[in-house]
């Protein structure tokens, strides 16, 4: 990329490479090395990649909410790059938590989607997600559609909690947590293994996309602040 | 199996999908950027 420097590329190569080598680990654990589980079979290794998404989702709202925030405080142009990049690659992780949710429900629960609180406040999030992108392109002026999108970032933020503790307050279809989530939960130690892997491919790569998203907004910024200025100039002259 | 198959796709189609989107906006910006620069030698020359 034009505007990146030596050592940036350099850590962005090395972000992939943690990416690509977690990723074929954990697609061999996943496959291979974790048993089958007993009750619900095969299907149950959609589980891996689905929380692991879920996992990026809560980590890509959480650093809009940083930057967000850090924006508002110090009005820096860059960190509301750096939270609009976040945001854009956790509509992607929410939107694949989504779609793997239903694909893994049909055959276990024999429903596709029901309105519990845990899948509903799920759905928030999405929105959330899709409206925090709809308000960027919709607001022209750069400097009120940062603040406002800040704004918007770190109320959307407050859902987490909610989506997290959701199917501990209430009972839900969803099934209770199997990590931290009390007596009886747990994973086999070789599930462990195979989801642990998982949770850290996921995310290197999404260190990696919200690195790329960074610069490429970077970029764009630069670009079209130049051409202002030949415009300005070309006015100037005529 | 099918809903395990569908699931690992549609993650992967997701993924590359949103990948390819990338490169394709990475390679506008240096379009735009080429332009830009052709337009800056040719107002430095006249």
């Amino acid at each position: 990329m034009t505007f990146l420097k030596e050592a940036e590329v350099k850590s962005q190569k090395v972000l992939a490479l943690l990416t690509f080598v977690t990723m074929l680990c954990a697609i061999y654990a996943i496959f291979l090395y974790a048993p089958t589980e007993a009750s619900m079979g095969d299907v149950q290794r959609i589980f891996y990649f689905h929380v692991s998404s879920a996992w990026i989702c809560f980590l890509a709202i959480l650093s809009v909410f940083v930057y967000s925030a850090l924006f508002l405080i110090t009005g820096t142009r860059k960190m509301d790059i750096k939270a609009a990049a976040a945001a854009e690659v956790g509509a992607i992780f929410a939107t694949i938590v989504l779609v793997t949710g239903p694909l893994w429900a049909k055959p276990v629960w024999g429903i596709w989607w029901t309105w519990d609180p845990r899948l509903t406040s799920m759905f928030v999030l999405w929105l959330i997600y899709m409206g925090y992108i709809m308000l960027r392109r919709l607001i022209e002026a750069p400097e009120q559609r940062a603040r406002l999108s800040a704004i918007f970032g770190i109320l959307g933020a407050i859902d987490v909690p909610i989506v997290y503790m959701s199917n501990r307050w209430w009972r839900t279809q969803h099934p209770s947590p199997v990590m931290a989530g009390g007596q009886g939960s747990g994973l086999d130690p070789h599930m462990k293994i195979a989801f642990f892997l998982s949770l850290a491919a996921f995310t290197f790569f999404y260190f990696y996309l919200w690195r790329i998203r960074t610069d490429l907004e970077s970029s764009q910024e630069a670009v079209e602040a130049l051409q202002r200025q030949l415009e300005t100039q070309r006015r100037g002259t005529l | 199996m099918n809903y395990l198959f569908a699931a690992y796709s549609a993650i992967w189609i997701l993924l590359f999908g949103y990948i390819f989107s990338l490169s394709q906006r990475q390679r506008r910006v240096q379009e735009d950027l080429a332009q830009v620069q052709e337009r800056l030698g040719q107002k430095t020359r006249s």
